[in-house]
């Protein structure tokens, strides 16, 4: 009886599926794959938003896949339209010189080709743009780092990997300093690698080097879990906050229960993918233009809105 | 097993001269410091020397361990993505078991299932290399990926984090200290002490140094090599299981980034401190001052700001090079 009704309802779904056709349309999605805090929430993001879309456009099928390098994403790429036909393509490319290639050639083939985060360098191989905004981010920190400190006082930078994302940071933190709050030292700048340990070992040696600090602008929420705990170890009292970046839920957390020292945070979110997938589905479904160009701006998080970017499930 | 008397000829004991020639790593070491005191006498503060040496004991305990491999003749490049599973794994435990017991049994249980990690992994590696016959480059290099990409996948590419108050409980193990000094230095220390005297004052010892001189001779003279070789894996997997018990109270949370290249750093500080890379023979407080010499570099590096930062790692470049030269040009004359 069961095996019947399946069957039953197996045609029934085919039926339906067969007068569906004319709008079925699919949407890959190629990302990193999660190797750290990051990408680690674009994956999450990646797969809420795939169930989200399927609900709401019955015809819209996603495909989620992530790649470990470059390579292996150009591999998937080609396959995703070779043998899954995709119509369009929204992609977090791992680098963007190797990668320009490919996607142009799906682009040419007549995928509509959506690029996250990081442009490729051949723009014209991309139909639209969805991405963070790196210089806001350290705008947007330094404003809030010269203010807060009144215009005047001792802050050290711990920097990210040297990448044109951590310069454009610092470029654009330091440049907010020098024209608004310019008594506001920068004592030094180290690479801490967006990690934990080297923001640990990077901040320990900050505070044997520099006998008073107001402030620790650390660019990234994993550097300053390190930084924290470096402080705590040697009690000093002298460091006013410590401002991170990204927006880890650990410490939107923090802010939201007003820590003494994690007083805000700026956002770089992970989200970006979901809009770049709810944008690119409501282009394909609904045949309506994309916007060129979406930039999601750096938003300053602090006790007032934390709730408002809170995410418990996520991993990140 | 039988074994035959006299093993102790195998390794003659090195002359006085060739002993003097063999301080490079120390002589490298000394001048390095001064160097550092010279550009920011904040170098010789307590409280910074104690910080070198707690971040020397992570790679300091591994490099013990490794000492002992490399001597063996074999490698082990696994020993990062080592640290980092059982770092994952331990926390994981930890926090399930969390209600129920008392805070110190948790902390207790987590301790000794990182040492059996440790020793399990060891115990896979020396079989895999001795009974399967491959080369421990390859087993270990497998390892490497199958360790870390099984704690990215536990992790979700995001962070394991230890439970608030098993945090603030098991944090003194990293904070603490004892008659004032650190517990991660003591720990160092004991774990050197213990390895120079299982390598310099055992029978054991003595057979990890005929097997990495010359394999066919030792089991000529009935050394079980097959085992000498296991059981250097498992020494090196406990090491890494010792330090890893030190690690995870600082940020009491493992994530993809923890460990990365301490393979590269434990190797740098066995080969810098003396010990031949083709094994055969070797010394322990080398490894420790290699270790504790990889770590200054770093320190100093961040204490000063003469040198542009991205060029950080061409002086740790230039540094290993030299110490590594000043020990081969001693030992010539």
């Amino acid at each position: 009886m069961q095996q019947l009704k399946n069957l039953a309802l197996l045609s029934l779904t085919l039926l339906a599926s067969a007068a569906l056709a004319q709008t079925k349309q699919v949407m890959g999605v190629s990302i990193p794959s999660a190797d750290h805090g990051w990408t680690a929430g674009i994956v999450y993001w990646a797969n809420q938003t795939k169930a989200e879309l399927e609900k709401q456009y019955p015809g819209l099928t996603v495909i989620v896949k992530t790649a470990k390098d470059s390579n292996e994403q150009a591999n998937q790429i080609q396959d995703l339209s070779a043998v899954n036909k995709i119509n369009a393509l929204v992609i977090l490319p791992q680098e963007s010189a190797p990668l320009t290639r490919p996607v142009g050639n799906l682009q040419k083939k007549g995928v509509f080709t959506v690029v996250v985060d990081r442009a490729l360098t051949d723009p014209t191989a991309q139909n639209a743009y969805v991405a963070g905004d790196n210089p806001g981010l350290g705008k947007v920190s330094g404003e809030y780092v010269g203010k807060t400190l009144g215009g005047k006082g001792n802050v050290v930078v711990l920097r990210g990997i040297a990448t044109v994302i951590d310069n454009q940071r610092v470029d654009g933190f330091e440049s907010v300093l020098k024209a608004k709050y310019p008594n506001v030292k920068i004592l030094d700048k180290q690479y801490a690698n967006w990690n934990r340990d080297d923001g640990f070992k990077v901040m320990q040696d900050y505070l044997t080097r520099f006998p008073k600090i107001d402030a620790v602008w650390a660019q990234d929420d994993d550097i300053a879990v390190g930084v924290l705990k470096a402080i705590q170890q040697a009690g000093r009292s002298d460091i006013k906050f410590v401002l991170g970046g990204a927006g880890m839920k650990e410490m939107i957390k923090k802010v939201q229960d007003g820590d003494p020292l994690i007083t805000a945070d700026v956002t770089y979110p992970p989200t970006m993918i979901r809009d770049a997938m709810r944008l690119t589905a409501k282009s394909i479904m609904t045949k309506t233009a994309m916007p060129k160009s979406t930039i999601i701006p750096s938003t300053l998080v602090t006790k007032s809105n934390a709730a408002k970017f809170y995410y418990p499930d996520s991993p990140f | 097993m039988t074994t035959q008397p006299g093993e102790a000829q195998v390794t003659p004991r090195p002359s006085a001269l060739a002993r003097l020639g063999s301080l490079g790593p120390l002589l490298g070491l000394g001048a390095l410091m001064i160097v550092a005191t010279l550009l920011n006498p904040d170098f010789l503060t307590l409280s910074n020397l104690s910080n070198v040496l707690t971040r020397a004991a992570f790679i300091g305990i591994i490099a013990v361990g490794a000492t002992f491999v490399i001597i063996s003749g074999g490698i082990d490049l696994s020993v990062g993505s080592m640290a980092a599973l059982i770092a994952g794994s331990m926390i994981l435990i930890m926090n399930a078991v969390s209600p129920g017991v008392g805070t110190f049994g948790i902390i207790a249980l987590g301790m000794l299932c990182a040492l059996l990690i440790g020793a399990g992994a060891g115990l896979l590696h020396g079989t895999v290399i001795t009974r399967g016959r491959i080369e421990p480059f390859i087993v270990t290099l497998g390892t490497l990926g199958i360790f870390r990409s099984v704690l990215t996948y536990l992790s979700q590419g995001g962070s394991i984090s230890l439970g608030n108050d098993l945090s603030d409980a098991y944090s003194p193990v990293f904070y603490g200290k004892l008659l004032g000094i650190p517990i991660p230095i003591l720990v160092f220390a004991a774990v050197a002490l213990l390895g120079g005297l299982i390598l310099n004052r055992t029978r054991y010892g003595r057979y990890v140094q005929a097997t990495g001189s010359n394999e066919q001779v030792a089991r000529y003279a009935a050394v079980n090599v097959t085992q000498v070789k296991i059981i250097t894996y498992v020494i090196q997997g406990l090491c890494v299981a010792l330090a890893t018990l030190l690690y995870v109270p600082r940020l009491g949370s493992a994530s993809p980034s923890t460990g990365l290249l301490w393979e590269l750093e434990a190797i740098a500080a066995v080969i810098i401190g003396g010990t031949a890379l083709k094994g055969g023979s070797g010394r322990i407080w080398g490894t420790v001052v290699g270790a504790i010499l990889l770590v200054t570099i770093e320190n100093v590096l961040n204490l000063t700001s003469i040198i542009s930062v991205y060029l950080n790692a061409a002086v740790q470049g230039v540094v290993i090079i030299i110490v590594a030269f000043m020990q081969r040009g001693k030992k010539v004359g």
